[in-house]
């Protein structure tokens, strides 16, 4: 949308180089009816307009409730779902407009890690198999003692050697993750989309893997783009954190800063219904119920996407006029924290009152 | 109210009242004859009072689930073996007549499962399926049912109850057919009710819903609840008394101020170091419990939790500890033969 303004921003050079620079992202579902014609009758907006950067070397948290189109929003960046329009400028590249054999290169730079640990495994390959079918096809197991980088590889997820010769079934949960993530590793990305990595797995293994995570991208400094519901993990992972609701980011900000002074009436309902594990904190807390549910993505709400479910909604502009990511000019607010809401400075300062 | 005779309780139970429901030595054995054995419940005893909520908590594999289909009698008839005992407001339910625990299945001893897609019949209409336990249990006639049934929908913040009645399911998003869920279960007034991961399976801002709706619940009528999940953070804001479960028994019992407060047993405080916490500052790593439940040793040989425990000593590998009082903070049991310090619960929560 401000494509002037983004170009000026990475010729600068004072921050961190873009890796990952999305304008403008929309995934339109079409909605068919009929046999055999197949008219379209609708769209579901999965992604409805996402601008957003990744700076080389950072985690960016992308936390959104289900449906919300988190998971298209990253299947679509690294062109695994096909965009409706927008640009995902990788490394200077767009890799919107490409295809082919030059895509097919491309994807050495970026993969990704699953949810599903055992669903994206193939069964009937061996952990040796999956490591290498990713490498062949980028070429790498030509000149390299390929043995030799399997059990590196395995080390640095934290498998024994004789996982090589195993199937996916032999081994639990945490460890088929890590074997996702080894795999993802192989073929030496600069950038790893999690979609859900540890939400399949119990909390003491669920820190395992994010540990491991964590650990990795300092030593083979790689860019995380995670996508979790669970607000905490996100949060504890990442520099940067976008809220997402029906299709479109609605806040967007340091981590930090998001839990300091959460400026989106989403965001607060959001950090206000994780629950804490401590019951001190639980029992003096307020909780902001939200009534209802996510509306759907093929019919959203006109407006504000979130006005009909917001407490603070309004009776002007609200439910008519959809609201731009913007920055507050408050002292409050971090450099770079976004919001899309039309009253955010008022409800900061306590001018609009929440409904109950 | 039929009296029992108080049968030993354990030190740690709160509450003054008389135990709706008592739990004791309940043990699932699976397979046998020719096969493995497997011990999914290994002795596990509790109870719970009217207005009280007691939590059972533990990861993936640790009993929890299968205590509670136990209890209800759900277990398939073949390839088990339950014994101990379960009592009911007095009445023994593991050697209770199949009739007779129909009667008493939905009508006062009421079970919420995880997936509500599944424990709903995808093929029969919302409004049929909540109506039927009416009719069933409550004797009542159809048009009555059904209007019984309306209200029970919109006092659980269904939408247009008289809609969603001739709807199925699969029309029905996560949430609004968990509290469908919900409603069959209330719809008898049942004095006990059994959650099973409630809200493991929804987003966070109807799972704040879904809680309040049971919070509510208890502190209305006086239902008894007892809470099956992995989530200390929903244990925390809900749980008067908290079970901690580990490798089918209980490693810890203690109310849940105390409980979280100091957590006593390492498996405890390796649970809450675990938890990325969103109140607290960021930064830091997280401090896992290393290894996984296949690390486990049998009971008998042992802690089944030492090879993954980090205050570990000789004696853990060579003597099964007991659920036993604890001596140092004298509020709750423990199975641990080198407990955690008292004081040192704040720098495993903040490491």
């Amino acid at each position: 949308m401000t494509q002037t303004a983004n170009d000026a921003e990475t010729d600068s050079g004072a921050e961190p180089e873009v890796l990952l620079d999305v304008r403008g992202l929309k995934v339109h579902f079409p909605i068919k009816s009929g046999i055999i014609f197949g008219r379209v009758t609708g769209y579901v907006y999965a992604v409805d307009g996402i601008d957003l950067k990744i700076r080389r070397g950072e985690t960016y948290g992308l936390v959104g409730e289900s449906g919300c189109g988190k998971s298209t929003f990253g299947r679509a960046v690294l062109q695994l779902e096909e965009p409706t329009a927008g640009e995902v400028h990788f490394a200077g590249k767009d890799l919107a407009s490409m295809k082919g054999e030059e895509l097919r290169k491309q994807r050495q730079h970026m993969q990704m890690v699953f949810q599903d640990p055992l669903g994206s495994l193939d069964p009937r390959q061996t952990v040796e198999q999956l490591l290498l079918e990713g490498m062949r096809a980028h070429g790498l197991t030509k000149n390299r003692d390929s043995r030799q980088r399997l059990i590196d590889l395995l080390e640095a997820v934290g498998l024994p050697r004789n996982a090589l010769s195993k199937y996916p079934h032999e081994f639990s949960g945490g460890q088929r993750q890590r074997i996702g993530i080894a795999r993802a590793l192989a073929v030496d990305p600069e950038l790893i989309v999690a979609d859900e990595p540890v939400s399949a797995l119990d909390v003491s293994v669920q820190a395992q893997v994010v540990n491991l995570m964590q650990d990795l991208q300092k030593e083979f400094g790689l860019t995380y783009l995670v996508i979790a519901h669970d607000l905490a993990v996100v949060r504890h992972m990442s520099d940067r954190i976008g809220v997402m609701y029906l299709g479109a980011l609605v806040e967007e900000s340091d981590a930090d800063d998001l839990y300091g002074h959460p400026l989106h009436p989403y965001t607060r309902a959001l950090m206000s219904a994780v629950p804490v594990p401590d019951p001190l904190v639980e029992d003096t807390r307020e909780q902001i119920l939200l009534q209802g549910d996510l509306p759907s993505p093929a019919n959203p709400p006109t407006g504000c996407r979130f006005h009909t479910r917001c407490p603070w909604a309004q009776a002007t502009l609200c439910d008519t006029e959809r609201p731009e990511l913007r920055e507050l000019e408050t002292v409050e607010t971090s450099k770079g924290h976004r919001v899309a809401c039309h009253y955010a400075e008022q409800i900061l300062s306590g001018e609009i009152q929440r409904r109950t | 109210m039929t009296t029992t005779t108080s049968h030993a309780s354990p030190p740690a139970a709160s509450g003054s009242n008389q135990p709706l429901l008592e739990v004791e030595d309940l043990r699932v054995t699976f397979g046998g004859r020719k096969g493995p054995q497997f011990t999914a419940v290994d002795g596990i005893s509790f109870s719970v009072a009217p207005g009280q909520t007691v939590g059972l908590v533990g990861e993936s594999g640790c009993g929890k689930s299968v205590t509670s289909l136990a209890i209800m009698n759900l277990l398939p008839g073949r390839g088990n073996k339950v014994t101990g005992s379960v009592r009911f407001d007095g009445k023994e339910l593991l050697t209770l007549g199949d009739a007779a625990m129909r009667d008493l299945r939905g009508a006062d001893l009421a079970m919420i499962f995880q997936d509500p897609l599944s424990s709903l019949n995808p093929v029969v209409p919302l409004g049929v399926q909540v109506s039927e336990v009416l009719q069933r249990h409550r004797r009542m006639k159809k048009p009555a049912a059904n209007k019984r049934s309306e209200e029970l929908l919109g006092k659980v913040g269904i939408p247009d109850p008289t809609r969603r009645l001739n709807e199925y399911p699969h029309q029905l998003s996560g949430g609004m057919r968990q509290r469908a869920l919900i409603a069959m279960a209330l719809a008898c007034e049942p004095r006990m009710l059994i959650a099973d991961e409630p809200t493991t399976a929804l987003d966070v801002t109807i799972q704040a819903q879904i809680l309040a709706l049971l919070k509510e619940l208890v502190e209305e009528s006086g239902t008894a609840l007892m809470m099956i999940t992995h989530d200390l953070g929903v244990v925390a804001g809900l749980c008067d008394e908290v079970n901690v479960l580990y490798g089918g028994r209980i490693v810890e019992r203690a109310a849940r101020h105390e409980l979280f407060a100091t957590p006593r047993h390492p498996y405890t405080g390796g649970l809450l170091a675990s938890i990325p916490r969103l109140d607290l500052p960021r930064g830091g790593r997280l401090n896992p419990v290393k290894g996984s439940v296949a690390d486990n040793i049998p009971w008998d040989e042992g802690c089944a939790f030492a090879p993954r425990c980090n205050s570990v000593i000789d004696v853990c590998t060579q003597k099964s500890p007991d659920l036993a009082p604890d001596e140092a903070t004298s509020d709750r049991l423990l199975r641990c033969h080198n407990p955690l310090t008292t004081d040192a619960s704040d720098s495993t929560q903040e490491a």
